[in-house]
This record gives C-alpha cells, sequence and structure tokens, in this order.
C-alpha cells in the first residue's frame, strides 16, 4: 500500500458558542485526519458536534457560534487563516458539502439543472449553455431517471430521493478535493438510502473524491466507511479502521453504543442501556466528558481530560484506561 | 384463534384528491388489507413511508373511517360501536406517536398532560388524580418533580417517555406504536425499546408496533407485517419473515438495510432499483411488479392474493423466493 497522503487535518479545534444561557462548549478540543482518496465516518448522538465540526471546515459556523482556537490544514494550508474572500472560492469547488434536508437545501426558485450548473459557472467560468450541458451530464452520473427533462425541473417536481441525487451532483460538479456529507440519507426510505450509498461508493471511486461521511448510523459507517471518527460530547473519543472499531472497540462509549443497536443476537433480551443522559455542553463534566456515564471511571477520570493515545497501529481512544501502563 | 384482540378483515381506505385543479383521483393508501394481533403479543408492521401504516393504524383505532372493510375488537364491529361502547373501546386503546415534540401540547404542563385520558375517562380527579400520574411517571421512569413542568423542559427520550405514560394512564390493553424511536438516538431508543418491553410483561399488553426501521422490528416483535404501497404482502412470525422471507420486496428490504458489521459489506446482496411508485395511480396487477427482478407477465396483470403456506405464513406473490429457490435448486 502506499504511503497515504493527508488531505486534511483538524487540530485541537475548538468551537464554542455564546448564548444567553451561558458559553457552549461545542467542540472541546478536536482532532483527526482525513487521507486522500478515503471515506471517513464521523459517527455521534445528537448533539455531540458533527455538525458543528463539518460547518468549521466549511468556516461557515453561524452565530452566535466562534472557532475559538485550533487549525484547519487542507492541503497544506490552514482554513482558518484564510480571508472570505479565498474561502468562496474554496467552498463549492474544492470542499462541497451536502445536508441532510435536500428539501431545504436547494432553491425552490430555480431549476435542478441551473443549479447543478451554477458552481460551474461561478467557479469555472463557463458559459450558461457549457454549464447546463455538463450539468446534465453529472445528473447522469448520479442515475437520475430522463436527465435532461429532470434538469429543466424544480425541485418540488422530484422525489426525496432525486432531491439528493442533484444536492450530489451539485456538490460534484467542479470536482472537490473533499466532499463532506452531513446525514445525507437520514430523511430517505432504506431501498432509497441505499442507492445513495451505493452512488457515493461509485462516485467516490471514479472521481478519487475523499469523504467525510457524519452519521448516527452505524449500519451506515460498516457499508460505507473506511475509517471511523466516535464523537461524543464535543470530544473525540476514538478513531480506528471500520473493522477494528466493530470488532474491538476500546472507548467504553463505543463498546456501549455497539450493544444498543438491536439486532439478530438482541432478539427477546434487554438492550444495553448508556445510564445517564449526554450532559449538557454549556457546563459540561470535568475530566473525561464521559466519565458520569461510565462504569469504569476512576478519580482521575473526573479530573483529568485523557489524552488521544495509539493503542494499536491506527487505533486512537481518548480514555485513562489505557494509559501509559495499561 | 380464541384469542384474537384486533383484527381487520379486507380493510380499504381511499382519499380523494381535493382542490381546485384536482382531478377526479384517489389516493389509494390502504388496499384490501387483512390480519389479526393475539392478546399479550406484538405485531410489528414495517414499510417505506406512504405505504399504509399510519392510516391502517388509524383506522384500527377507529379515528378514521375505512373506505370499505371493517375491524373488530374482541369480535365486535368497532366501526358499529354505539357512542358509550366506543368510549370504552378507545379506553381500551391507546396511540404513542413519532414525533415527541409535536404530540405534546406544549401549553401543559406534565400532570395534565398524562392526567387527561383520566378526567376524560371519569377515573380519577383532582388528589387522586394526581397521585395516578405520580405512578404512571415512575412506572415510565420519570420522577415526581417532573409533573408540573412543561414539555419543552424535557429531552427527545423524556418526551416520549411522557407519551407513553400518558398512553398507560387510562389502563389500556391495546397500544399503537406509531415509529416511537425514529426520532430517537441510538442509545435512547434502547432504553424506550427496554421500557416497553418491561411494560408489556407488567401490564399484558398487546402492541401494534409500526417501524421503517427492520432491525428494531426484529428485535420487538412475535409476529410481523411487511407492506407495500397500500398492500399487505406478506405476514408470518418473526423468525419466518427474517430467516426465510418468501415475498421478493421483504428479501430485497432485508438485504438493503444497512447492517452494523464491515464483514457483511462485501457480500453480493440484490438491491431495488427506482422509488416506490405513487399511490395515486399504483401500478396494476401486482402493485411491486415494477420494481421487483423477478416479474413475469402475469405479475403485471393478475393481483396476487395473501396465501397461506404454513399455519402462520402468508405472502402475496405469484412466485414466492420459496417456490423459486426450490424449482432452481
Amino acid at each position: 500500500m502506499k504511503a497515504k497522503e493527508r488531505l486534511l487535518k483538524v487540530e485541537d479545534l475548538k468551537v464554542h458558542f455564546f448564548t444567553y444561557g451561558g458559553i457552549v462548549e461545542a467542540l472541546d478540543g478536536v482532532s483527526f485526519d482525513l487521507f486522500r482518496g478515503e471515506v471517513l465516518g464521523l459517527v455521534g448522538e445528537s448533539g455531540c458536534g458533527k455538525s458543528v465540526t463539518a460547518l468549521s471546515i466549511m468556516r461557515l459556523v453561524p452565530r452566535p457560534g466562534r472557532i475559538i482556537s485550533g487549525r484547519i490544514i487542507f492541503d497544506g494550508e490552514d482554513l482558518l487563516k484564510k480571508s472570505e474572500k479565498e474561502m468562496y472560492k474554496i467552498r463549492g469547488s474544492r470542499i462541497s458539502l451536502i445536508f441532510q434536508d435536500p428539501t431545504s437545501s436547494l432553491n425552490p426558485l430555480f431549476t435542478v439543472g441551473y443549479q447543478v450548473a451554477e458552481p460551474l459557472i461561478y467557479h469555472h467560468h463557463m458559459r450558461l449553455k457549457r454549464a447546463w450541458d455538463k450539468a446534465v451530464q453529472i445528473l447522469t452520473k448520479t442515475r437520475i431517471p430522463d436527465p435532461p427533462a429532470k434538469a429543466r425541473s424544480y425541485p418540488h417536481e422530484l422525489s426525496g430521493g432525486m432531491r439528493q441525487r442533484s444536492m450530489i451532483a451539485m456538490a460534484l460538479a467542479c470536482r472537490p478535493d473533499l466532499l463532506i456529507a452531513d446525514e445525507p440519507t437520514t430523511n430517505l426510505d432504506v431501498t432509497v438510502e441505499r442507492q445513495i450509498l451505493e452512488l457515493v461508493k461509485d462516485l467516490q471511486r471514479e472521481f478519487g473524491t475523499s469523504v467525510l461521511w457524519i452519521t448516527h448510523n452505524l449500519g451506515v459507517i460498516a457499508e460505507l466507511c473506511d475509517r471511523v471518527v466516535v464523537m461524543y460530547a464535543g470530544n473525540v473519543v476514538e478513531i480506528a479502521d471500520v473493522e477494528e472499531i466493530f470488532s474491538h472497540p476500546l472507548h467504553p462509549y463505543t463498546q456501549k453504543l455497539l450493544k444498543a443497536i438491536p439486532s439478530a443476537q438482541t432478539v427477546g433480551g434487554k438492550l444495553e442501556e448508556i445510564p445517564g443522559t449526554v450532559p449538557k455542553l454549556i457546563n459540561p463534566p470535568s475530566g473525561c466528558r464521559f466519565h458520569p456515564r461510565c462504569p469504569a471511571a476512576t478519580d482521575t477520570c473526573r479530573e483529568e481530560k485523557p489524552p488521544m493515545i495509539e493503542v494499536r497501529a491506527g487505533h486512537f481512544v481518548a480514555c485513562h484506561l489505557y494509559g501509559s501502563g495499561g | 384463534m380464541t384469542d384474537v384482540l384486533i383484527e381487520c378483515k379486507n380493510v380499504t381506505k381511499c382519499f380523494p384528491l381535493r382542490g381546485v385543479f384536482a382531478k377526479k383521483e384517489k389516493v389509494h393508501a390502504v388496499e384490501g388489507v387483512s390480519f389479526y394481533i393475539k392478546r399479550g403479543e406484538t405485531l410489528g408492521l414495517v414499510g417505506e413511508s406512504g405505504c399504509g401504516k399510519t392510516t391502517l393504524a388509524r383506522i384500527i383505532l377507529g379515528l378514521i373511517l375505512p373506505t370499505s372493510g371493517s375491524v373488530f375488537f374482541e369480535g365486535n364491529d368497532i366501526f358499529k360501536f354505539s357512542k358509550r361502547e366506543l368510549k370504552e373501546f378507545r379506553r381500551r386503546t391507546a396511540m404513542v406517536f413519532q414525533d415527541p415534540f409535536a404530540s405534546l401540547n406544549p401549553r401543559m404542563i406534565i400532570a395534565d398532560i398524562v392526567g387527561e385520558p383520566l378526567v376524560i375517562h371519569g377515573i380519577a380527579y383532582g388528589e387522586d388524580k394526581d397521585e395516578m400520574v405520580k405512578e404512571l411517571l415512575e412506572r415510565v421512569g420519570l420522577k415526581e418533580e417532573h409533573m408540573y413542568r412543561y414539555p419543552h423542559e424535557f429531552s427527545g427520550g423524556q418526551r416520549q417517555r411522557i407519551a407513553i405514560a400518558r398512553a398507560l394512564a387510562a389502563d389500556p390493553e391495546f397500544i399503537v406504536l406509531d415509529e416511537p424511536t425514529s426520532a430517537l438516538d441510538v442509545s435512547v431508543q434502547a432504553k424506550i425499546l427496554n421500557l416497553l418491553n418491561r411494560l408489556k410483561e407488567e401490564l399484558g399488553l398487546t402492541y401494534l408496533f409500526i417501524s421503517h426501521d427492520l432491525s428494531v422490528i426484529r428485535h420487538i416483535s412475535d409476529r410481523v407485517g411487511v407492506m407495500y404501497l397500500g398492500k399487505l404482502v406478506e405476514e408470518g412470525k418473526r423468525e419466518e419473515i427474517f430467516s426465510a422471507p418468501l415475498h421478493p420486496y421483504t428479501a430485497a428490504l432485508l438485504a438493503t438495510s444497512p447492517k452494523p458489521d464491515p464483514r457483511e459489506r462485501g457480500r453480493k446482496r440484490f438491491f431495488l432499483k427506482g422509488e416506490v411508485p405513487s399511490a395515486i395511480n399504483p401500478p396494476g396487477g401486482c402493485r411491486f411488479h415494477t420494481r421487483c427482478p423477478f416479474a413475469e407477465s402475469i405479475c403485471a396483470s393478475e393481483a396476487p392474493h395473501l396465501e397461506r403456506l404454513s399455519d402462520t405464513h402468508r405472502v402475496a406473490c405469484h412466485y414466492p423466493l420459496k417456490a423459486r429457490r426450490e424449482g432452481e435448486l
């Protein structure tokens, strides 16, 4: 295997939201790498900071949120040092984002074809006619039935699956290096979800695009991703290859989360419960943020934030259980 | 079949399209569905959006009238109930909805939300009511102190617990759970599923559990019905459906849903093409024939009946997979 080239490096990213109720520490030192050509899964439950991570990479964190510190190195350059004008040139051309709800992220006033052509007109300065032809080509690649006709349709005339296909076409129009997909299949039916997953796999192979796939669905992670980043309450708790995460999860949170999924083995029995609830991030627990719900928590866990350590090659975990001696 | 609690016979529901520009067309939401639920069991109903799961649930509870067909509760036709009988039927049945953010009145405190069925059915008032609400909340894992708060102060999982407490208030025997965990995270879902199983055992409840998530259906159901575009295409015991599906649609659903196991990834499985057709003009013959990889000419012209292939297993398909496998292997 050839050496992996790092495309994106997120380093100690801190994002806070300054609300009337207090400061919400949405991301508290998030770090991970994304290599060229891989599909990296970002998994966690609602409110763990998955979407904020995606928005931070695009520099689109909404107010009252602010990136406090950290670095986001994309292809050798720190995105946090770029001007807004420089970011315009990156968004949609080198990094694209697909949202969960294709209905609200497509403009109802423009045809699908125009919306897919728009990044080409903006970034590649194409004439409308040429951009339109290109858009139809890309729509064909997303396996929309009858692409020339669909390009002339408005979003409300398409089904949910077709809207998500046109979102993918729009995102891939300029052949970006990195595609960030924020729960793109959550609202879709399973048979359509499957089609979208297969489509993304194929296009990813064809274009060589790197993908950051955000989801709460561990099934989707298992099917699609090469490596997985597990997040909990604004922290990355574990990073490993996908087989490794499912066969040897190390962090107590990952272990419990995997056992909470209903499956053939759980029939008739009880599902694993994680005691307590996800903490509020206005006043997060000290030390390891998982310690109030962790069965193995010690005094160290309450006081010190666990560092990310490499337990096995490529398998990182932030937990005191796997400290220097153990 | 002495202990059948609920039975639907040939239930059909069409909604006419309304509006100035509407053509004289109908949405065929549910068509000719028959099944039964025995006392004390959980029937899982699975299907994609728009297949008529929720419409069917509403008909079973007598919330909307079917276009044709009937529903029997303990052998009595619920659409022939007198006003008093209907009220008693409503007390003995309950429903939990999908979205716990929309199903609780934001202007009512929890004590009133959970206590309302008690007042409506004349079970308890005043302090007795508060005492019963307290017990109900404790039963679903909430505390007394939650009684005087408003719904917005609770998380999704807690709200679903409140909705369950309300459903239990009038001591029902039969509860329809319409996607009760779809809006929840995996770890919260696990807690709610455990709670529902515990309550069923403690109170001897009967469930109709509706979901699009096959792993949840497999976990909680005794028997499973699979719906596609308003029709029940297959029905059987849990393991019959999951280990030996007979309808190609069931098999496709099983193959399609993402499994939390990376080792499954390389396996060749068959996936469906296209999307669910519109229920306004559903395909003739077998409604699934447009997407079925095994369809033959008869499938387009003749609708298959739900036929019994074993004591418990019924399927509506001209070429059920079992026959196909035996013929080919």
